[in-house]
């Protein structure tokens, strides 16, 4: 736009990946004293072209100017040496290391280090742009926002002034979200160019100026976000119209499935996980959890599931008939025999819920390999339900011989649910169902959690994004450092409220 | 237009799967390459004509109708070792105490022989000869097992450590069980009696054979067709995954290796029992060590093992020949089967990755 020269000008860039085309003769346009949103679905080639000007990947065709001159990246030595500078999705940081040594790790300043200096310097960015960060503390000592902060140093220690953040909002909460997009706007004041890669709408319209589509490898169009909205952006990035609204049909029939009666749970290290929790998860009904990461809440799912070692209380299974079952000090094998089907969606899908380098089929098995009475397994039907899980879910795969590992996020997620609910549960635990995935595969996530609620499944649902879960539970409960902090219907709910008990007990004496 | 538009001169690719006559051919071409390559070491170090060389390395192979079946029993006990470690493989359990493993099967076989030989029945004593060797290898393997299972040892010391335990176990009885008094070996056991010497099947060589077959067989269905089997490679792939589908790690550890431990107890009780006939420090002879190799080179499919035990075995048998027949060091015949394994193992890399280099400057469109 204008006649300003563009800090990044990328035209005709193409990368394959041999038969996968990521990007397709791509233009792109970076301005300084802009932030540009880059957006587009999973595999849409964002993080590819981000790639190429970091210097991890080298385009096959195009070429890239950095302030008109036309340049070649062939290293991430190189992009840093141009002031390109890019925070990936994950932190790349030495964990046993202060966050000075970090930062300076790998320069080869000449002269003798002075840890010292390093660390003025630190604070002296720190004060520029309002980051908070301690330069003599250890990364394992921190938490994911500051541990993110650390890694935005780092970059821009070495001076750069084109910075990429690739999903940096995924691991934050609503607050630290806040505290990154005004860092980011003090950047931009600064004249620096800023580009974000994102799935989330409503921060893009909160925080960039100009908005980038990809989809299938292709430029779409830019736009000016002021002219734009979320639908249009959608519609660019899906290539067709797509409603936004989540469904939350009325619970059916509700009725106390799950109890949890003063759970606490402590971690191997001796560290309170879950601290006195109590609730109900009924039939039919979709109880949202929240909650800071790390505040129980993968505990408490694994509790339920068998997985988790329990300090004290009580966790009952309800039969329809009222009956009640204690589901504690038994393993998910010991649940399934009492004839309790409960249905887990593990946060880490590759590394808990399925077996990354097996194929479909095979994790089909994962749950019914034990089946028969025989020493040998049936492969066959774990095959014709990988082959129904493909077709009901539109799972693109090359075939169901394939290693899950090779499926893009959104089609493992797929995968794994649709193994989980194939059973017919009655309980469904998920744990961050829809993380890293783009808005058509999220909503077919939401779609077919709802068709389980509808069905009268119990569903347990940890979210991470609050509009989700504002618009998707039935009821929401807060975790906050382990302890409920309350519940609240769904309906009418507000994000602020929500978000205030996140942080602090209660939410109460949240405004002065 | 611009000349300095060069992107880096060798990029390493990762393939997507080639298609099996792509690998294949690879490895084909790698054995071929080595061979030119020996070729080449052998005339100029040594100044023999390289193809009278190899002539030499297949005569020390399969030459004989005797050197055949001697070859052939060589890759029965080898392969047997190869499949004992592969379960623990598959499941990411790196037992490098085969040897142990086998060795103490061995001395267990012969002391039933040595204890029992005059007090049982000859096909009583075969029968408690199986399972004491079975047994005892067992046993070997699950004691690194429980520890790892229970608290997490490490297992690849464990086991290795447990190899030397075994060797000097063997050390003492043979010292112990002498014949004749000083002569620091146990000789030929039951010699004129041949009590609790395995049957033969036909020849003296065929038994071990027949049984390695059959193992190898069941241990190709146990791996892959088995709901053991399925536990073993979720355990393997992903330990976390295996407890949230309700396996019981620890217990699929200790079962694996009473498996992997009882099938080198077997081989041991071939060496001792179908071949041997005697018991020696050294007489499992680096091949529990070899087997790690074994199993690797086939990607612990126990069919392709076939094949990788009958390359190193062949090589062996080969590189003691040319030793004798051109009166050349036996650290030549080494050097050789150095030079062949490189190519072979390297050619993976191959199989794995493409290399493709830069286009020729000027050739965009």
């Amino acid at each position: 736009m204008d006649n300003k020269t563009p800090a990044v000008r990328m035209r005709n860039i193409t990368k394959t990946f041999g038969p996968v085309v990521a990007n397709d003769k791509v233009w792109l346009d970076i301005y300084r004293g802009e932030i540009l949103a880059l957006l587009g679905e999973n595999g849409s080639g964002k993080t590819t072209l981000m790639n190429m000007l970091s210097g991890i990947y080298f385009p096959d065709e195009g070429e890239i100017s950095i302030d008109g001159k036309e340049v070649v990246i062939r290293s991430p030595k190189d992009a840093f040496d141009l002031g390109i500078g890019m925070i990936h999705q994950h932190f790349k940081l030495v964990d046993v290391l202060t966050a000075a040594e970090n930062i300076v790790l790998g320069l080869n300043e000449p002269g003798r280090l002075d840890l010292e200096k390093v660390a003025e310097r630190v604070r002296g960015i720190c004060q520029a742009y309002g980051f908070e960060v301690d330069p003599y503390q250890k990364i394992y000592d921190m938490s994911v926002s500051q541990k993110q902060t650390v890694e935005i140093i780092k970059v821009l220690y070495r001076g750069a002034d084109i910075l990429i953040l690739d999903e940096p909002t995924a691991v934050l909460t609503p607050q630290e979200t806040d505290k990154l997009f005004a860092v980011l706007r003090n950047m931009r004041d600064d004249g620096k160019a800023i580009v974000i890669i994102t799935h989330k709408l409503h921060e893009v319209e909160d925080l960039s100026d100009r908005v980038a589509v990809l989809r299938h490898g292709q430029f779409i169009g830019d736009m000016p976000t002021k002219t734009t909205n979320a639908q249009e952006m959608t519609n660019m990035m899906v290539g067709h119209a797509v409603t936004l609204n989540i469904d939350r049909p009325e619970p059916v029939n509700p009725k106390p499935r799950i109890e949890v009666k003063n759970l606490t749970v402590r971690s191997i290290d001796g560290v309170l996980k879950l601290d006195d929790v109590s609730f109900t998860a009924n039939s039919g009904e979709i109880l949202g959890i929240a909650g800071i990461s790390g505040c129980g809440q993968k505990e408490l799912l694994e509790a339920i599931a068998g997985l988790q070692p329990v300090e004290s209380g009580s966790i009952s299974y309800i039969e329809d008939n009222g009956e009640k079952e204690e589901l504690i000090g038994k393993d998910p094998l010991a649940i399934a025999d009492m004839g309790v089907s409960l249905s887990f969606v593990p946060e880490d899908r590759l590394g808990m819920g399925l077996v990354a380098n097996m194929d479909l089929a095979d994790n089909m098995m994962l749950r019914s390999f034990r089946r028969g009475k025989g020493f040998f397994t049936d492969r066959k039907s774990p095959r014709k339900l990988a082959q129904e899980v493909v077709a009901d879910l539109e799972v693109k795969t090359p075939s169901i011989a394939t290693p899950v590992r090779r499926l893009s996020g959104g089609n493992v997620q797929k995968v794994l649910v649709g193994r989980e609910i194939a059973s017919a549960p009655t309980v469904l635990l998920t744990a961050y169902a829809v993380r890293g995935l783009d808005i058509n595969s999220s909503y077919t996530i939401y779609d077919l959690i709802n068709r389980q609620k509808q069905a009268g499944v119990a569903v347990i649902y940890v979210g991470e994004d609050l509009d989700v879960l504002l618009e998707l539970a039935d009821r929401i409960l807060v975790l906050c450092g382990g302890k409920v902090s309350g519940i609240v219907e769904g309906r009418g709910a507000q994000k602020r409220d929500v978000g205030m008990m996140m942080t602090r007990l209660g939410g109460k004496n949240a405004d002065e | 237009m611009n000349k300095q538009n060069k992107g880096p001169l060798v990029h390493i690719v990762k393939r997507a799967a080639l298609p099996w006559y792509g690998s294949w051919g690879i490895r084909a071409l790698a054995i071929l390459l080595a061979l030119v390559a020996c070729a080449l070491v052998t005339t100029v170090t040594t100044g023999e004509n390289p193809i009278a060389v190899y002539a030499a390395m297949i005569d020390g192979a399969f030459g004989t109708v005797r050197k055949t079946w001697i070859t052939f029993q060589n890759v029965a006990i080898l392969l047997c070792i190869s499949l004992a470690v592969t379960p623990a493989f598959r499941m990411r359990f790196w037992n490098i105490g085969a040897e142990g493993q086998t060795l103490i099967g061995c001395l267990a076989t012969a002391s039933c022989m040595i204890l029992l030989a005059d007090k049982v029945p000859n096909w009583l004593l075969i029968c408690v000869m199986v399972v004491a060797a079975i047994v005892a290898g067992a046993v070997w393997g699950m004691i690194p097992a429980i520890f790892k299972a229970k608290w997490n040892t490490n297992e690849t010391l464990f086991t290795l450590m447990m190899n030397y335990v075994a060797t000097q176990l063997v050390a003492f009885f043979v010292i112990y069980w002498e014949v004749p008094k000083g002569a620091g070996k146990i000789g030929i056991i039951n010699q004129s009696s041949e009590l609790g010497w395995l049957p033969q099947l036909g020849n003296k060589y065929l038994l071990s054979i027949v049984v390695v077959a059959i193992v190898t067989v069941l241990m190709y269905l146990y791996l892959n067709y088995s709901k053991h089997g399925y536990e073993i490679a979720v355990v393997g792939e992903s330990e976390r995954t295996a407890r949230y589908v309700g396996i019981k790690v620890e217990k699929v550890i200790v079962r694996t290796m009473v498996v992997s431990g009882a099938v080198c107890g077997l081989a041991g009780l071939l060496l001792v029992g179908g071949i041997n006939h005697t018991v020696t420090t050294t007489i499992v002879g680096g091949r529990g060590f070899t087997a790690v190799m074994v199993s690797w080179l086939a990607k612990f499919n126990p069919i392709f093992m076939v094949f990788t035990s009958l390359l190193l075995v062949f090589l062996e048998r080969g590189a003691g020949e040319i030793a004798t027949d051109f009166g050349l060091n036996h650290s030549f015949g080494d050097i050789l089967t150095g030079i062949i394994l490189f190519f072979i193992i390297g050619c993976e890399f191959f199989i794995n990755y493409k290399i493709s280099f830069r286009k020729a400057a000027g050739k965009e469109e």
